[in-house]
């Protein structure tokens, strides 16, 4: 156990690329935490998918042990938050549970829209704040004015900002020196009982359910008799550990300390991040104020390609809700696509990581249907719906009106794409909330629908402003407007996984571009095929694919005939890739990129 | 067109002067060439395959490449020699031999039809300078022309090929040479379309993002069409896919292959079909021009020989038979009886027609061949 004038707790606050696994990295590397041939770069992003999209998506942790100047060992315990806004509950919580960060700002880029939002949230949970400029090798660092911005929209002081290259290594033992000497020691009481924090839980296949904790009174010791003081369940402790970042047993944790423990817990659900832990026989008088628990607001179905995969993808999603208490799901069974499940993630990201994670990780083909919210359907009988599908919309005849969750997104932006942004936010139904400047960037907020963002939002932003803009949003309430139900017909046939929740004013837009997508996606057939968008019983817009005029084989002689027979066997086999509708073959990508919008 | 679809000799020469662009059959360029070694290997070969096919009677020999025009004469009259004395050649003995249009060829014709050679199919492949350049080819038109015109005066029996739907070519220019094509034909051509096949200098071309302004699907339907009509008014029928001709004047070698007959195949990489006591067996040689002459210098067993299941044996039947505008017996579907629904789902959208116990694809149908069956034998 450590004395708590010799702890610090800190996360690093940062916008997606500018370097916050990189320096932890460094931090790790520089103290001699992890031998450097065990060293891989990003080495707290632990799954592939965390690498290779170089974003964070589970908090993890690591205590590094410095020596610093004042002669004195240091035990610093590093929360590395994920980054991206559909994990924003991630950070905030995992920000409870140390004193201080390091705000990492890319001094050729400057401040951007997740910066902003996470290090709102270090300033909620009363951090003490360090800035660090990275990057400032690079010939586009401009130190003295992402300091200025630093100042001005954050407005926290950047005048003893530490300028670093993580990359290099340059700057790095400042950092260690600025967090020992610059952020609070924790405080607690020893001799109190115990109290500490759920922080995270995670399922590991050797150890099973592994929660972390922050002590903040007490100590704990393996063996341990404890209580969550939530959910009234009882556990013996099997291990206690501290991750450096591989797991060290460790007899006791005490006031200030963050670690690991294992105790039969079976399923990551029956755990609760933000619960308070305590001793049973000795309990504290007071649990910790917990968290408000994640919620999914994204929806799609997902359907196995081969109908005999539904088995494993239902083994597949269990496992993987096993450790995301986050993703919810339930068994959908579509006309089109057949048996499936309708799956909750709390945003894009997390519904595209999901996704991934089952085709690689179980090789399962899946078709992901249109990303829908919740809508509140109220009834003309004063009933009120919940509707996760726009499948499942009741007869229009029968609703009063229809409530839709909205968001306060946070925009910034260059100057020269200001109007591309306005333009945007303007078509995608945006109500204008503010608009300020700082430096030649423009922070942009807007009310928008998340109808209109969860699809391709982030995609067009990012393209309208070649990659210059940052987003982030969050949820605010639910709003009422027109919306209508589209659906899609196929060869006079609806297609169920392709219909939608539109504003009636963009359906036919909406309609046009999506027939016109479909004409491109679906193959040419042997026969003509008309593609139709509709409301109700009215039709929107239509296209007609032609039938197929040319499919032959020009040489086909005594050669190749075995050669012919194989190819007609590969394309047995890639049959199956396509589902079909009627007598139409639909292919798997056509129902995500049929959604996809140009303008 | 005779039912019947008789025996057949298939010999691979596998060398060119240089390879073409959009070529993926099994053609090598060699500096030197042992002939003996090759009139040797070529021989043992056929005494091999003779022994097994004791009895048959021979319909037709086709020398295929590769560049069998580059063959020494000498060498296609000892291989002939050879196949008229281990199996019987029937009264009308057909035997085609592959042609470059070169004036160097065109000399050696009358060499080939003293060895035998009653049939000669040339490779004009365009009638304009350009387009052959932008084809790889080595010959002008005019060079064509000649040779074509030496080919006719010399053999019993004459055919060319063109490629069309080429980069660039509208459909005023493909009428415009299919016009003067027609003038210059006998009484059989065979008119491809181009097609990017894998493995080629093309394919890594269209790859990369090159070859650019092919004909898109409507155009090269459209030309197909034309190609059709054109070929018809012209006495020149559509008898198969890519290949028209007056009545009588089919490949009868190619009806072999398209009417699931047996042939005897020798040389690098070549294919051959034999049925032995019921059981029909596909072989193919070694690709390798090197590795075949080793492979027949150790003796037997230098093919891979694959007994064909009865399911394999019907899709090559439906596959190669389709083809012909004729089509195939529908007793030949006998045993597959789930095929038939399929057979009435085609013949709804009038790509397919049953007459006169024949199953065959309509004019509509033909240029759809790949996807009718993919719907029939899928």
């Amino acid at each position: 156990m450590t004395d708590l004038a010799h702890i610090r707790n800190f996360s690093i606050v940062a916008h997606i690329d500018h370097g916050k696994s990189t320096l932890a990295d460094r931090l790790i590397q520089l103290t001699g935490t992890v031998a450097e041939r065990d060293m891989k770069a990003q080495m707290l992003d632990s799954m592939d998918i965390e690498r290779e999209r170089g974003i964070t998506i589970k908090a993890n942790t690591v205590r590094i042990e410095y020596p610093a100047k004042d002669g004195q060992t240091y035990i610093l315990n590093l929360i590395d938050t994920p980054g991206h806004v559909d994990f924003a509950y991630e950070v905030s919580r995992s920000m409870q549970a140390v004193e201080g960060s390091l705000l990492v700002v890319d001094a050729s880029q400057g401040v951007e829209a997740q910066t902003l939002a996470n290090v709102y949230q270090a300033i909620d949970a009363d951090h003490e704040i360090v800035p660090v400029l990275n990057k400032i090798d690079l010939p586009a660092a401009d130190v003295q004015r992402v300091s200025e911005q630093i100042e001005d929209v954050i407005g926290i002081d950047a005048s003893d900002a530490v300028q670093i290259s993580a990359k290099t290594g340059l700057g790095i033992p400042e950092v260690l020196e600025a967090i020992v000497a610059r952020l609070p020691a924790p405080k607690g009481d020893r001799d109190a009982p115990l109290k500490a924090m759920l922080v995270d839980s995670w399922y590991d296949s050797y150890l099973g359910v592994v929660v972390m904790i922050r002590v903040i009174d007490g100590v704990i010791r393996k063996g341990d008799q404890v209580k969550m003081m939530q959910t009234g369940a009882k556990y013996g402790i099997d291990k206690l550990a501290v991750l450096k970042p591989q797991m060290v047993d460790i007899k006791e944790l005490g006031p200030g300390e963050i670690g690991i423990l294992t105790a039969s817990i079976k399923q990551v659900r029956d755990t609760k991040v933000g619960d308070t832990i305590t001793h049973e026989k000795k309990p504290c008088a007071k649990p910790l104020p917990g968290f408000a628990p994640s919620v999914p607001v994204v929806f799609c179905g997902l359907f196995p390609v081969d109908s005999n995969d539904f088995e494993d993808l239902r083994d597949a999603i269990e496992k993987l809700a096993l450790n995301d208490a986050s993703f919810t799901y339930e068994m959908e069974t579509s006309a089109a696509l057949g048996f499936g499940f309708r799956c909750g993630f709390l945003g894009l990201l997390h519904l595209e990581v999901i996704r991934d994670r089952i085709e690689r990780e179980y090789d399962i083909d899946l078709i992901t249907t249109a990303p829908s919210v919740i809508y509140d359907v109220f009834m003309r009988d004063g009933s009120k719906i919940k509707l996760h599908n726009p499948a499942d919309m009741p007869d229009m005849s029968l609703v009063d009106h229809i409530e839709e969750p909205r968001i306060k997104a946070t925009i910034l932006v260059p100057d020269e794409y200001l109007g591309d942004i306005l333009k945007l936010c303007q078509d995608r139904r945006g109500v204008q909330l503010d608009l300020t400047y700082a430096g030649s960037r423009a922070m942009v907020v807007y009310d928008l629908p998340l109808n209109e963002v969860v699809f391709d939002f982030y995609d067009r932003l990012k393209s309208v402003t070649k990659g210059y803009a940052s987003f982030d949003y969050q949820m605010i309430g639910y709003a009422a407007d027109a919306l209508v139900k589209m659906s899609i017909l196929v060869n006079d046939e609806p297609v169920d996984a392709l219909s939608m929740m539109v504003h009636r004013d963009r359906a036919e837009t909406r309609g046009r571009a999506m027939v016109e997508k479909l004409k491109e996606l679906i193959p040419r057939h042997m026969f003509k095929i008309p593609i139709q968008a509709a409301i109700g019983g009215r039709v929107i817009a239509r296209e007609t694919l032609s039938a197929m005029r040319k499919d032959v084989t020009a040489k086909c002689y005594g050669g190749d005939a075995s050669r012919k027979r194989k190819l007609l066997d590969k394309q047995k086999a890639g049959k199956k890739k396509m589902r079909q509708f009627g007598k139409v073959e639909i292919p798997q990508e056509a129902f995500i990129n049929a959604l996809k919008m140009d303008g | 067109m005779d039912e019947r679809p008789g025996f057949g000799l298939y010999v691979h020469w596998p060398f060119c002067q240089a390879k073409c662009p959009y070529c993926d059959f099994n053609s090598h360029v060699a500096s030197k060439i042992d002939h003996s070694a090759w009139v040797s290997a070529y021989v043992d070969e056929i005494r091999r395959l003779g022994a097994e096919t004791e009895g048959r009677v021979l319909d037709s020999v086709f020398f295929g490449g590769g560049t069998p025009s580059l063959m020494a004469p000498e060498t296609v009259d000892a291989i002939l020699t050879q196949a008229r004395s281990v199996w019987r050649p029937s009264n009308s003995m057909e035997i085609t031999l592959e042609a470059n249009p070169t004036s160097v060829e065109a000399g050696k014709f009358r060499a080939f039809r003293d060895a035998g050679v009653n049939r000669v199919s040339v490779g004009l492949q365009a009638l304009n300078d350009p387009d052959l350049k932008a084809l790889g080819r080595l010959h002008s038109a005019e060079e064509g022309r000649r040779a074509f015109g030496v080919a006719r005066d010399t053999f019993e029996r004459v055919s060319f090929d063109l490629i069309y739907a080429r980069q660039n070519q509208s459909m005023e220019a493909w009428r415009s040479e299919l016009d003067e094509a027609l003038a210059l034909a006998a009484d059989h051509v065979s008119l491809y379309q181009l097609t990017v096949e894998p493995g080629t200098v093309f394919a890594e071309r269209f790859a990369r993002g090159g070859l650019r302004g092919l004909p898109d699907e409507d155009v090269s339907a459209d030309m197909y069409a034309l190609t059709q009509d054109m070929t018809e008014a012209a006495g020149l029928i559509g008898y198969e896919t890519s290949n028209h001709a007056a009545p009588g004047a089919e490949s009868r070698h190619n009806l072999i292959y398209w009417q699931n007959g047996d042939w005897a195949g020798v040389g690098p990489g070549a294919h051959g079909r034999l049925s032995v006591n019921g059981v029909r067996y596909a072989t193919e040689a070694p690709k390798a021009p090197g590795a075949w002459l080793n492979a027949v210098r150790e003796g037997a067993g230098q093919e891979v020989r694959t007994r064909l299941t009865d399911l394999e044996v019907l899709e090559e039947r439906v596959m190669m038979g389709l083809r012909l505008r004729r089509g195939i017996a529908v007793e030949a579907l006998d045993g597959r009886p789930d095929k038939v629904n399929y057979i009435n789902g085609l013949s709804e959208s009038r790509l397919l027609e049953i007459e006169n116990g024949r199953l065959r694809l309509t004019d509509a149908g033909r240029p759809l061949l790949n996807a009718v069956l993919r719907e029939l034998l899928a």
